[in-house]
């Protein structure tokens, strides 16, 4: 099949619709809306739910019901409605269930606007609801990136049974790129033993649930659990390294900042300036194995985050260096995105 | 090379519409593109733009702060825009609704009465493929034919718009100043 054009959100249903998820609950919200839009449209005809819940609260509450039951679910919003979602986040983190959230975030805090924005970084990362619990976190930087990291999001979701969430901005959100389905693998269901489904009493009953009123018990399961985070810390990094060999200036950039730094590197290079590019495209884990010869390496003067908020991934970029390198921050807020000037009138001040 | 375009002009006047067929028609050149609309306040009721490039290398940043071809229908885009267009790079705009006044002399402007030429033409909304015509003409975007099968596709079976679109976009093609 050949490529077709499609918008950020549509293609992230699309996907989805491919890795197996027939059943969507969600509430609207600019800039996402297209996605619900589009599952609205498809899921009854394939057999689905879409389900137009009456408050996030609830759209997530209705995804933990879903993941209990072992099929794939899943959920999308923007900034201000993942807020809302996050009590419903923590008890899925707590039940040990698969699912995936989307953030097409846009600017805040509050109510904030509705351009894009990566000021969720620090929420998707540190902490997506109360307790200890992680996501693993997904950040595509291309339309082509959402369909394979949605298939992706779903597969991580299940091995570790935890939710997993792509974090997406307005403007890949609405952006239309050509996309193709080509190489989205058939999707073929897991074992669920541990799923809360029909058995015919073949077997003993599950019990799905995050209350442990005896702490040994309770410390017991965050350790279990952690021990899967931190496999999936030791495999789950992914990022692309771009002109990174000769660098003496490495931009790290996620999502659409990373565009811009690419189109801003492009422009230094033919000026001379050896500058390159880590692009995280796993917020969690953070890729600190991308930094491993970096943080090292003699030739490497400095590092520099471009960031559309007030500094949040520039903190794990810090400790992925060990502070052995200065890492300085290029950034704007609000729904704005910095422009290849500004990030190409950066370098090349930093390359006096 | 990147060839990166801006639309630009009041919500309704199809701005969104005629992007979207040079994007189109760029996927079916089997280019790299990207399409990017302005979202929000700006598309109910207010100025719409959409930035589209088209390159035979993947698209590094969609957003387009400089463009290399300008398609203006309205005038408070024209305020906006006209100073940002790149050195060398042309201006399309429809002069029965923009008084055009530039000092810049490194770039080409060309207007065309496009609004006044739907309505007399019995085209009315067709203002923005007229546009379009007459931009393809003086540009080196894309060719007349390929716009011409995008439309078709983006139309899917309905004969009187298709129809109407390649009225519209002839009579912008063959428009003389």
């Amino acid at each position: 099949m050949s490529k077709v054009l499609m918008k950020g959100n549509e293609a992230i249903g699309e996907a989805a619709i491919y890795a197996g998820c027939k059943h969507f609950f969600g509430y609207p919200i600019t800039p996402q809306t297209e996605l619900s839009a589009y599952m609205s449209k498809k899921l009854p005809k394939i057999g689905g739910t879409f389900l137009q819940a009456e408050s996030e609260v609830a759209a997530i509450n209705m995804v933990m019901g879903a993941a209990s039951a072992g099929i794939r679910a899943m959920t999308s919003s923007s900034s201000p409605g993942i807020s809302l979602k996050t009590e419903g986040i923590s008890y899925i983190a707590g039940c040990d269930l698969p699912c995936l959230i989307i953030n097409v975030q846009r600017g805040g805090p509050g109510l904030g606007g509705i351009q894009p924005s990566q000021s969720d970084y620090n929420q998707a990362t540190k902490a997506p609801g109360h307790g200890d619990l992680h996501l693993a976190v997904f950040a595509p930087a291309s339309v082509q990136e959402m369909v394979s990291f949605v298939c992706d999001a779903f597969d991580t979701a299940e091995k570790y049974r935890m939710p997993a969430m792509l974090l997406a901005d307005g403007l890949l959100g609405q952006m239309m790129e050509p996309v193709s389905f080509d190489d989205v693998k058939a999707y073929t269901p897991a074992e669920k033993p541990w799923a809360a489904n029909g058995h015919k009493n073949r077997r003993p009953h599950n019990i799905i649930n995050s209350l442990y009123l005896k702490p040994e018990e309770l410390e017991r399961t965050n350790f279990e659990r952690f021990e899967r985070y931190a496999d999936l810390c030791k495999n789950g990094q992914r990022y692309e390294a771009y002109m990174t060999e000769d660098a003496e200036h490495i931009i790290v950039a996620f999502g659409i900042a990373s565009r811009v730094a690419k189109s801003a590197i492009s422009e230094a290079r033919k000026q001379g300036v050896k500058v390159g590019l880590i692009r995280p495209q796993t917020l969690y884990p953070f890729p600190v194995s991308a930094f491993d010869t970096i943080k090292d390496d003699p030739k490497v003067k400095r590092i520099m985050s471009v960031e559309l908020n007030m500094g949040q991934m520039i903190n794990d970029i810090k400790l992925a260096v060990e502070c052995k390198k200065p890492v300085e921050l290029i950034n704007r807020t609000g729904g704005i995105v910095p422009s290849v000037k500004e990030v190409y009138d950066r370098i090349m001040e930093a390359n006096k | 090379m990147l060839k990166d375009i801006l639309f630009a002009g009041f919500g309704g006047q199809g701005i969104q519409f005629c992007s979207k067929v040079v994007a189109n028609a760029a996927l079916l050149e089997n280019k790299e593109l990207s399409w990017l609309p302005s979202y929000g306040p700006e598309m109910r009721g207010g100025t719409s733009n959409c930035a589209v490039c088209i390159d035979d290398e993947p698209i590094a940043s969609p957003l387009v702060s400089s463009p290399r071809y300008l398609m203006v229908l309205n005038a408070p885009s024209y305020d906006k825009f006209i100073n940002l267009v790149q050195p060398g790079g042309t201006v399309i705009y429809d002069s029965s609704l923009i008084n055009a006044d530039t000092e810049r002399s490194d770039i080409d402007v060309f207007g065309i009465p496009a609004t006044r030429m739907a309505n007399d033409n019995d085209l009315k909304g067709g203002a923005n493929i007229i546009a379009l015509g007459y931009m393809i003409k003086k540009t080196d975007i894309l060719s007349l034919d390929i716009i011409k099968t995008s439309i078709e596709k983006m139309s899917k079976g309905r004969q009187q718009l298709i129809a109407n679109n390649f009225r519209a976009l002839q009579l912008g093609y063959e428009y003389s100043e």
